[in-house]
């Protein structure tokens, strides 16, 4: 008897309480496990173990002794683990095909400076470089091909362009939507549009991608007329109709958790319904909008088969009108062709690693800025 | 609420007191009030003066704050609400066709029972409403701030942090911060949900000096469900009771010398 039972008294909560726990701990382990797996399998990329020079200075089976295994492992680009498991034999003949591998190399690249270029360092992942052919320093992804070109500004350049053109459509609409819903519409209207807006939600990206193929491209070729048909501003565009009910639905959350007395207090100082949605329930509920449009910043940069299907193409250019090829594309399009282990397998992980990161810090910097906001309307800052 | 028998009443009895001989400012004249069919307000007539507080009590539920809100139109923000009869203030009919709202919420400003500052600075409080109808100027803001706030006996305790938050101010503070939003528009009537429901004794007692400073100047509605301060402010006072004005009448009378028994068990505290 007693009060002092402790947990002992309800074990049915108690063992609720921990699975509850166990689960969203989960949560935590399956996000640092995919980034550790996303991270190793990217890591000779980083450690700069990876070599895709055409032409090599072969070192001859005969020589094989005079060399550490840590430079033989990279000479035969071989984990440590594959590395330890062969013999001598095998070591032997891997090397024979790649002196037989430097006697396939065909004549035209034999001379050309680019052949020598072991293209997955950083100097080629991030800068421009004049290629053979080329009369100006350029910043290319061709990672099929005898010389690989795996620069990735080209697909970050496109995945920013294609991502800010599907905010910049999507937040002011899914906003101002948001804000009719909860502030101006009569019920019955609200009935009907919100979840009409949510159900947009539903709808496949891929159906979304051929709506925009088809549909949208024609169209706004024929309004706009300009020269490429898929270009990076159809495929924003469309991004942004995916994006809308993701961040309608919780801007429009934010809103209407406005308190009621804030808008009576305008109402009753003689504000018309749109100025006090626009200048008292607007500002109060920055935090939350905001929240959704990082939300919706999330949504969009991860947003693959939509951009996919519209246009793919890794052309470097900051124009809204020319085509672009998104990070996520860029990975569901050459995963499956990339030989496992191979340097454009790598950097595909790389990619993915980067696109990790960078959504990851922007979700920080969201936080601390939703955060901010937050403290400045209760009055603590 | 506590069982007790009532006797049913007669039709209410208006009894306007003689002695005032002041012509009515605001004039309520057999209003009902409908939430879809149910009957909130039963023809209710009442005549209320210029610069007067005028307090209306009663048990909850009894239709007060539901007539308080018909005087501003606040009840055009609920749906399925229907209103019959007329109210005048200062001769006009404010549910006629051509009235503008806003017009009318600038000339009869509120003051809600839980004080609502917006999540604003205090200085951005009280100018919003001076900006919804054009003050433009930052010295005629400035001035026309600094003014209200000494009327609502808030400048001292505000004038070095007007750029802070006013959530940040303490509840009895932001109800006067509330009555300085409200007043700097310079609006005719004020009309207060009980202002002080949700305040401690001091702050109650600060905000109903306020209340007895403003009078000069402002006709008061208040309705409060504290009968100590509706005897201590209020000049009038009307007594409803489920949607009925039962008596209506000076309040020194209505406390003292009811003339209706239910009135008398309410004010006594027999019931409510």
């Amino acid at each position: 008897m007693g009060i002092h039972r402790g947990h002992k008294a309800r074990p049915g909560e108690w063992l609720a309480e921990k699975f509850i726990f166990l689960v969203s701990l989960s949560a935590i382990l399956m996000v640092l496990l995919i980034f550790l797996f996303v991270a190793r399998e990217a890591l000779p990329v980083f450690l700069g173990q990876t070599n895709t020079a055409l032409v090599q200075k072969p070192i001859p089976p005969d020589e094989m002794d005079k060399h550490s295994p840590a430079e033989l492992q990279a000479y035969l680009e071989l984990t440590p683990e594959q590395y330890a498991k062969m013999d001598k034999a095998t070591l032997r003949s891997l090397m024979d095909v790649k002196v037989e591998a430097q006697d396939d190399v065909p004549e035209d690249f034999r001379n050309d400076p680019d052949a020598k270029i072991n293209t997955t360092e950083w100097q080629y992942l991030v800068e421009s470089h004049k290629w053979s052919g080329y009369d100006k320093p350029e910043y290319i992804w061709q990672p099929v091909g005898q010389i690989k070109k795996f620069n990735i500004i080209p697909l970050f350049v496109g995945t920013l362009k294609i991502t800010l053109i599907g905010l910049l459509f999507a937040v002011p609409l899914a906003v101002g939507a948001a804000i009719y819903v909860s502030q101006l519409a009569r019920p019955r209207a609200r009935e009907i549009i919100k979840p009409a807006i949510e159900l947009l939600s539903g709808v496949p990206s891929v159906v979304v991608g051929v709506f925009a193929l088809l549909v949208m491209a024609t169209v706004l070729q024929s309004i706009f007329h300009y020269q490429t048909r898929l270009n990076a501003f159809v495929a924003g565009l469309a991004l942004g109709f995916a994006v809308i009910p993701v961040i309608f639905s919780i801007a429009e959350d934010a809103l209407t958790s406005v308190p009621r007395a804030y808008t009576q207090g305008a109402l009753a100082l003689g504000a018309s319904r749109w100025q006090t949605a626009w200048q008292i329930v607007l500002p109060a509920a920055l935090p939350g909008v905001f929240a959704a449009a990082v939300l919706g910043f999330g949504r969009a940069i991860g947003e693959t088969m939509i951009v996919l299907m519209v246009c793919s193409a890794s052309v470097m250019s900051w124009s809204i009108f020319d085509s672009a090829r998104s990070i996520t594309t860029t990975i569901a399009a050459e995963m499956a062709e990339a030989v496992n282990g191979g340097p454009h397998y790598r950097i595909l992980f790389m990619l993915g690693a980067l696109l990790f990161a960078a959504t990851f810090i922007s979700n920080m910097i969201g936080d601390f800025v939703i955060h901010r906001f937050k403290l400045k309307l209760e009055g603590k800052k | 609420m506590a069982e007790i028998s009532i006797p049913k009443l007669a039709p209410p009895t208006t009894s306007v007191s003689a002695a005032q001989t002041n012509t009515p400012f605001i004039e309520i004249e057999d209003v009902s009030l409908f939430y879809g069919a149910s009957k909130a307000l039963k023809n209710i007539s009442l005549k209320l003066e210029e610069k007067v507080v005028t307090a209306f009590i009663g048990p909850s539920g009894c239709g007060k704050s539901t007539l308080l809100r018909c005087l501003n139109r606040m009840n055009d923000l609920i749906d399925n609400v229907r209103i019959d009869g007329a109210i005048k203030i200062g001769g006009h009919d404010i549910y006629a066709s051509d009235v503008d709202v806003i017009e009318l919420r600038k000339r009869v400003g509120m003051v809600f029972q839980k004080s609502n500052p917006f999540p604003k600075t205090i200085y951005e409080n009280v100018a919003y409403g001076l900006r919804l109808h054009g003050m433009k100027a930052k010295s005629d803001l400035d001035a026309r701030i600094e003014e209200c706030l000494r009327a609502s006996a808030l400048w001292d305790e505000v004038k070095d942090r007007l750029n802070s938050s006013a959530l940040g101010l303490s509840g009895g503070q932001q109800q006067r911060l509330c009555i300085a939003r409200a007043i700097a528009i310079k609006p005719e009537v004020i009309l207060m949900d009980e202002p002080a429901s949700a305040l401690d004794p001091i702050a109650t007692a600060r905000i109903e000096d306020l209340i007895l400073e403003l009078k000069k100047e402002f006709t008061i509605v208040i309705v409060t469900h504290n009968m100590q301060q509706a005897a201590r402010i209020s000049d009038q006072t009307a007594f409803f009771y489920i949607g009925e004005l039962v008596e209506f009448g000076a309040t020194a009378k209505i406390f003292t010398n009811p003339a209706q028994k239910r009135t008398e068990d309410y004010v006594s505290g027999r019931f409510g």
